[in-house]
């Protein structure tokens, strides 16, 4: 009997009985996680008198404030263009490529995604000495004529931050690049259009979603670094995160520390939302 | 092909030359460095020697660092596996609003700074009275480990023909038998791939468990970086090719079980 009610009506009522899985894992990241982003928002917004956005007042109006949100986006955008300009030519390669050379290329993008970025900013270290193999190698090939230091410096940071998240920006284009058709690249030579009208007419507008991803991953992981800059550049050089982090960590200056962790986060959360509009804007005109 | 067709081809394969080059220099240097004889990074060294790796044993404060960060990883992943199946199993399945919504809150811990996470749950643990290093580890890692799980159980059980299960049940199995027949063998390399994933993830987190550690309960990543801060000798390079020769190790795995083309679908 059960089995022959069992056909359509049960089924459906599982289907909603099914939702209850969800409760576990969203109960458990609403309270860890989600709950306390609330407060810690809530209470950077809250003085002694209810609400107030004297903490972001004091903040905004110290001119040292600036000079590391300045830091911040210079270096996030620098590192992000420098991935984007070795990246995209890479992602391409690695649709085209064919055995050995793809082989090399999958490995050399995904085994760095499973080291700890400790172990690679630490490598950076030792490579970007005044003795190290950048410095020989620009000194061999003539483009310095002294050997120099890197590390401690801007170029030392972008160039570690870059060989980290370097990945981050060749695997969204790349899923995109192995969908293309390249009959369509043919259709449009076969009626008469050059190599750069079809690149920027049909290859560009259909890569535009990885190109976004790749993008914003890059961009707001760059932003948020912690790890690489206190190894790379240091202390006398602060962008927010490693602010955020010295605030709590080191000068227990947890007023400071929030604001700061606030502004990173609506800086996130602002790239993220950006982002998402922009590719869901091109996926549905193209 | 015409002359700016090659040109451009070209181009582009001396960039991926540049880029594999660019990404491997970091471990090459890491290990050449670890089996120099010199305490000085000079590259190549001078002579080759295993004398870092002789000093591993007495490295005071490895071992447990490993420890905690092999027990935490491994418990965290397995605890986002059950909860983030489940939850991918009610998202696939279910017929409620906001599906996408949920999907994308599972996610988005790893798409805020690790470090603003970790300041909000050190000021929430400390709420409700949770001081203890090693389970404020574990309650952190679970979400750190949970967005790895749900991105790819979510993408793998979207394909799965939930009408197999149907037909096992036709077939006379219970509902759970059917599931663990049908649906967890046809699932497996999503477990394997998204667990290692989740594993490396909390193995690696240093952002968010700088504020969960104490004197006595540290995970690898802090421990190391106390090293580098404190001492900065080749032991860090011998310790840091253990690592990538394990994360060798878990691309060959991966490779063997979904395949590198697979893995490289993020």
């Amino acid at each position: 009997m059960s089995a022959s009610a069992a056909t359509p009506a049960p089924a459906g009522g599982q289907k909603d009985r099914v939702a209850w899985l969800a409760v576990p894992a969203v109960g458990y990241l609403a309270i860890v996680y989600a709950l306390p982003l609330v407060f810690l928002l809530a209470r950077s917004v809250t003085g002694p008198e209810g609400f107030t956005l004297s903490l972001f007042i004091q903040f905004f109006s110290d001119p040292y404030s600036w000079r590391v949100i300045w830091n911040t986006l210079r270096i996030a955008l620098l590192t992000t263009l420098v991935c984007l300009v070795i990246g995209f030519p890479v992602a391409i390669a690695m649709a085209r490529a064919k055995g050995l050379m793809q082989v090399a290329l999958l490995v050399a993008i995904i085994l760095p995604l499973s080291i700890g970025v400790v172990v690679k900013a630490f490598a950076w270290q030792i490579v970007l000495r005044r003795d190290g193999v950048v410095s020989q190698f620009l000194v061999g090939t003539g483009i310095w004529s002294e050997p120099q230091r890197l590390l401690f410096t801007e170029s030392g940071l972008v160039l570690g931050a870059a060989n980290v998240f370097l990945p981050f920006m060749i695997l969204p284009i790349y899923s995109v690049v192995k969908l293309i058709d390249p009959r369509l690249s043919e259709a449009g030579a076969t009626l008469g259009a050059s190599p750069f009208y079809r690149f920027r007419r049909i290859f560009l507008p259909l890569t535009m979603p990885g190109l976004v991803s790749g993008i914003a991953f890059v961009f707001s992981m760059s932003v948020s670094m912690f790890v690489i800059p206190s190894l790379l550049i240091g202390d006398r050089f602060q962008m927010l995160a490693t602010l955020t982090g010295r605030s709590f960590l080191l000068m227990r200056n947890e007023a400071l520390g929030s604001t700061t962790a606030v502004v990173l986060l609506v800086l996130a959360v602002s790239i993220v939302v950006a982002s998402s509009w922009l590719a869901k804007r091109l996926g549905g005109s193209q | 092909m015409t002359a700016t067709e090659r040109i451009a081809s070209a181009l582009v394969w001396v960039f991926a030359i540049f880029a594999i080059i660019f990404l491997l220099t970091p471990l090459v240097v890491t290990v050449a460095v670890s089996f120099g004889s010199s305490a000085v990074f000079t590259l190549p060294p001078p002579a080759w020697s295993m004398r870092w790796y002789n000093q591993l044993p007495g490295t005071r404060g490895l071992w447990p660092a490993l420890a905690t960060s092999v027990q935490i990883a491994a418990l965290s992943t397995l605890i986002s596996l059950v909860l983030g199946t489940l939850c991918a199993i009610a998202l696939v399945r279910g017929r409620f609003p906001g599906r996408d919504s949920i999907a994308t809150f599972l996610v988005s811990p790893l798409m805020l700074p690790g470090l603003v996470v970790g300041i909000a749950m050190l000021q929430g643990f400390k709420a409700v009275g949770l001081r203890e290093a090693w389970p404020s580890l574990l309650v952190a890692h679970v979400v750190i480990t949970m967005p790895y799980v749900v991105r790819t159980v979510l993408a793998a059980l979207s394909l799965f023909d939930f009408t197999l299960i149907d037909a096992a049940r036709t077939l006379g199995c219970s509902y759970g038998k059917a599931l663990r027949k049908v649906m967890v063998p046809a699932l497996a390399p999503a477990f394997l791939t998204s667990a290692m994933f989740a594993f490396l993830a909390s193995m690696d987190n240093y952002p968010i468990s700088i504020f969960f550690t104490d004197a006595w309960t540290k995970t690898l990543p802090i421990q190391m970086l106390q090293f580098v801060e404190e001492r900065p000798d080749p032991v860090i390079a011998a310790i840091s090719t253990g690592l990538i020769l394990l994360a060798v190790i878990a691309l060959i795995i991966g490779d063997r079980l979904v395949g590198l083309r697979r893995l490289a679908d993020f």
